[in-house]
């Protein structure tokens, strides 16, 4: 066996090493501390001009020192070392530490890795496509690396297309892999709790600015597949926590227990079937269309009809529900229930309260309290729009009667306050209203900003009631959407303005092109991949029978892709197979060539054994040598071939 | 450490599957080259594994792809190196003879229909070479071994292994093919200048035809006759300076015989190490010489062919 030692590292390797780390740190620099980029890259840019200069790499114990600096850089940042950030931090700077002492192409190798896991930990931050893009480059340039490690003197260009071709080799066996691989559903562990980073989204309690803070935020909420026609805007009432504790200012959920079904039973037919895949929010809420059938088997339930996962949602998630949209629920609400939705502090929004006892004097039941409500709040010429003035402690009284304008909370609030004064017992909604179908492909999309907050008021027979009191002063804001109902000169969203439409154009197909990428790559789970897999005619995809056909599979691309290596001949130079075509002939006469003879001396020694050919044969080396080791043509190439084939030994 | 020596050998033998030698060339099937993982190969095994229990932990859909892409690529790395190796075709190049202490240089022969790139050869105990080769040609690959002793050097087993493309993978094969190197004795450091002592030659210069022409002088050589040094020229120039020799124009070449029985030693070794310093000293004087050995004797005569001829018959003395 051949001991060597790993040898140092040539020149072009150290730079190699160098343009993988900066492809591997580079996507990442957005995503980390401003220090730690700066302090990878500055790393790099030493290393780049000691090997510029020919200068000597740095004494161990200043890296040591760096080392011990950098990780405690990363302990003051994060106040632990586990983890996913403060791991993905250490990485990059091991990664560009590690380049200050490579000396052989084992360190080399080390940095190769480094990189190939940096380029896996992008993937925390985002998957996106553009993500994705950034990772292959940064896997190509490492790859070539790793070429270079082994064969450093090709030049730059040959080593990244034979990565490339490598690369592309590969791939049959990744898909193999992608779709047969057996899934399991993470996590293995507890997630560090850093793992769900914030994002925009609801919150669980409502107070005025909750909700107008989403308005001006275009980012993806969840999309929606309608198998069937796509319900009216006015019926896409998204529900989220339900919001029935009232202190004042600030609504807040009930507390309770999850359930596994509802407390309702939904009819047997007028179901809208729909498909729903959040995007990650960090909480357990579906968002499901109201009113919700019941839970499918791995989510849950609340006693006020929201839907829930078992898990926060941390990661896409893929739900088929169903909805009743004319369906009414709660008749049988439990008396206790319906007390606690007529609390209202003692001593707030007195100026309501007065109103409401007025309301109730004059209506024969709740219906007319409800009807002398809604007329009021049309009356009231209440103004929706996104940047309401402020509000001070009697935030209903105020918006009511001083401000008279503001976003859905402060209706919502308003008209919950007013109903639980006026004896009904009331409770707001929050979630999102409306969405956009993509005409690309089809899926409705809702957005940060259709994130709304309406009431729910309880009348005998009738249960719980849907009331939407931004609907009586902005119908525009349910009919079509945010931008048709809030005033002229409201900042509103970018993706709503109407001057930008053929931007609109664009995202809508760039949508569909990641709702794509959403949901067969980045949303192949255990459950598509059950789902595939049965329309491809497994009629049992479970992790035997999916090892089964990965093995069978993955043996015949391997065997295909081992015959087409091995077959893989360079094209011959015809003039070289002539030659050997003629010296196999002289061979069968015991005139076999060495193979270290030239063309001349081999045809002397041909025509001294064969006099009768000897004029020929040495017009067939000398053409075959002109040929091979001189400026040949075509005709010279025609003329051996002719001679070759009328050769008579 | 022995018992690993020995079960290694047990494996060298039978992994080359072929009694040695083999007769040229050699082509190396598939079923002779071994692949498996380096270390470098298997810390990649080991960041893949890892990359895998990360991407279900995390639930990363692309961490997934990753990974496969790399799983993908690692065993792509076995076909290129397998192929890196296998049906190449090996034989026997030349190998010049060499003086016993010398390194004999076996060449080898390595055709290939495709290109191949560092192929590493070594011989137990011998140093490494490496070697690429274009498509459709063939490269020579020198392989170096020491010697100790007079006699044919058989070419031991040949080791080849390539880690191309990416060093992850180790292809290997062993191959035994038939060459030997033919190591002349060494010549005496201490001879003991030619044996001019009567016979022919003395005669011849002693009689003193004398129209040889004086025709330069050149840096003395311990073979050159003494009557030949331009003693003169010595004592004018004093201690330090080198002797020179007088050189003579014409065919008049001096004749001398240099016998086994002439040559001062007890054993055969070193009477054969003189005997070799003699004739190598002989020929490069320009003298006509003959050697005599106990089982044959080379005739008077020059040049290289009868150079090789005699140092030849003392390298195989008393073998075969």
């Amino acid at each position: 066996m051949a001991k060597t030692n790993s040898p140092p590292l040539a020149p072009a390797q150290t730079w190699w090493l160098l343009a993988t780390g900066f492809s591997a740190i580079a996507p990442l620099a957005p995503h980390v501390q401003l220090w730690l980029g700066a302090a990878a890259m500055l790393a790099l840019a030493w290393r780049g001009g000691l090997a510029w200069y020919r200068q000597p790499l740095p004494p161990r114990w200043l890296l040591v020192l760096l080392v011990v600096a950098g990780s405690a850089g990363v302990l003051l940042q994060f106040r632990t070392l586990l983890g996913q950030s403060p791991g993905v931090a250490l990485l990059i700077l091991f990664l560009a530490l590690k380049q200050l002492e490579s000396r052989t192409a084992r360190d080399g190798l080390a940095i190769v890795f480094l990189a190939f896991f940096l380029a896996l930990s992008q993937f925390f931050y985002t998957q996106a496509i553009a993500a994705a893009i950034a990772s292959a480059v940064a896997i190509l340039v490492a790859t070539a690396t790793l070429l270079a490690l082994t064969d450093h003197r090709p030049t730059p260009l040959t080593l990244l297309r034979r990565a490339g071709s490598m690369l592309l080799q590969a791939m049959p066996l990744m898909l193999l892999l992608f779709v047969l691989f057996p899934r399991i559903q993470g996590p293995l562990w507890a997630l560090p709790r850093d793992a769900s980073n914030a994002v925009t989204g609801l919150s669980d309690t409502m107070a005025p600015g909750s909700i107008s803070r989403l308005s001006q935020s275009d980012a993806i909420a969840f999309r929606v597949r309608f198998p069937g026609a796509v319900p009216k805007q006015q019926q896409l009432y998204w529900r989220g926590p339900v919001l029935s504790e009232f202190d004042g200012r600030t609504w807040r959920p009930r507390q309770s227990q999850p359930r596994p079904r509802l407390p309702y039973d939904a009819p047997a037919s007028g179901g809208i079937d729909y498909e729903i895949t959040l995007e990650p929010h960090g909480k357990n809420w579906l968002f499901a269309l109201e009113l919700p059938g019941q839970p499918p088997e791995d989510t849950l339930a609340t006693s006020d009809f929201q839907l829930l996962t078992r898990e926060p949602v941390t990661v896409r998630q893929r739900h088929a529900l169903r909805a009743y949209p004319d369906l009414h629920a709660g008749r049988d609400e439990p008396e206790g229930l319906r007390e606690r939705a007529l609390n209202l502090p003692s001593g707030s929004n007195p100026r309501i309260r007065a109103l409401a006892a007025g309301w109730r004097a004059n209506a024969q039941n709740d219906d007319d309290v409800l009807r002398q409500a809604e007329t009021f709040f049309l009356r009231q010429h209440l103004i929706y729009t996104l940047s309401p003035p402020r509000l001070g402690e009697q935030t209903a009284d105020e918006f009511l009667f001083d401000t008279q304008q503001g976003f859905c909370e402060h209706f919502a609030n308003a008209f919950a306050v007013a109903m639980r004064a006026a004896g009904i017992p009331a409770r707001v909604v929050t979630g999102y209203q409306g969405g956009e179908v993509n005409p690309v492909d089809g899926w409705l999309t809702v957005r940060q900003y259709d994130a709304h907050a309406w009431t729910e008021v309880w009348l005998p027979q009738r249960g719980w009631l849907r009331v939407d009191p931004t609907a009586i002063s902005a119908p525009a804001r349910i009919d079509f959407n945010l931008a048709a109902a809030v005033p002229e000169g409201d900042p509103l969203p970018l993706l709503m303005r109407a001057d930008l439409s053929w931007l609109r154009d664009i995202r809508f197909r760039w949508d569909a092109v990641t709702n794509t990428w959403n949901q067969w790559v980045l949303g192949y789970n255990p459950e598509r991949q059950r789902d595939l897999l049965r329309r491809l005619g497994m009629s049992t995809p479970d992790v035997q029978s999916m090892t089964a056909a990965l093995a069978t599979l993955s043996g015949l691309a391997l065997l295909a892709l081992t015959a087409w290596t091995l077959r893989q001949r360079r094209r011959r130079d015809p003039a070289l197979a002539l030659w050997e075509r003629l010296s196999k002939r002289l061979a069968r006469q015991g005139l076999a060539r060495a193979p270290t003879e030239g063309p001349l001396d081999y045809a002397t020694r041909v025509a001294a054994a064969l006099p009768q050919a000897a004029s020929e044969m040495q017009a067939i080396a000398a053409l075959y040598g002109r040929l091979r080791y001189g400026p040949g043509t075509p005709a010279m190439l025609d003329e051996l071939r002719r001679r070759v084939a009328s050769f008579r030994p | 450490m022995n018992l690993a020596t020995t079960l290694r050998e047990q494996f060298i033998r039978w992994a080359l599957r072929v009694k040695s030698p083999e007769p040229s060339p050699i082509t190396l099937g598939q079923r002779r080259v071994y692949v498996l993982p380096t270390r470098a190969g298997l810390g990649y095994a080991a960041a893949l594994l890892t990359m895998l229990i990360g991407s279900i932990n995390y639930s990363l859909s692309l961490g997934y792809v990753l990974t496969f892409l790399l799983t993908g690529l690692g065993i792509v790395a076995i076909l290129h190196t397998f192929r890196n190796l296998v049906r190449l075709k090996v034989s026997r190049g030349r190998t010049p003879p060499v003086f016993a202490g010398e390194h004999a240089a076996f060449h080898l022969v390595l055709a290939s229909d495709i290109e191949r790139r560092t192929l590493r050869l070594w011989l137990p105990g011998g140093e490494n070479t490496c070697v690429d080769i274009a498509a459709n040609d063939a490269a020579d690959a020198c392989l170096q071994l020491p010697t100790t002793k007079r006699g044919w050097l058989d070419l031991p087993r040949v080791g080849l292994e390539t880690t191309w493309p990416f060093g992850l993978i180790r292809a290997w094969a062993y191959c035994a093919p038939e060459a030997r190197c033919l190591v002349y004795p060494k010549p005496a450091v201490k001879a003991p200048p030619l044996p001019w002592a009567g016979g022919e030659a003395g005669s011849r210069l002693a009689g003193g035809h004398g129209n040889d022409d004086f025709a330069g002088l050149r840096g003395h050589q311990p073979a050159d006759p003494p009557r030949h040094v331009a003693w003169k020229t010595a004592a004018r120039q004093g201690d330090d300076a080198p002797l020179l020799t007088k050189q003579f124009d014409g065919a008049a070449a001096a004749r001398i015989w240099l016998d086994w029985d002439d040559a001062p030693a007890a054993d055969i070794e070193t009477r054969l190490s003189i005997l070799t310093r003699w004739v190598l000293d002989a020929h490069a004087a320009g003298l006509v010489w003959g050697l005599r050995l106990p089982e044959r004797t080379f005739a008077l005569a020059s040049g290289e062919e009868h150079l090789q001829a005699a140092l030849t018959a003392l390298a195989l003395h008393g073998q075969n």
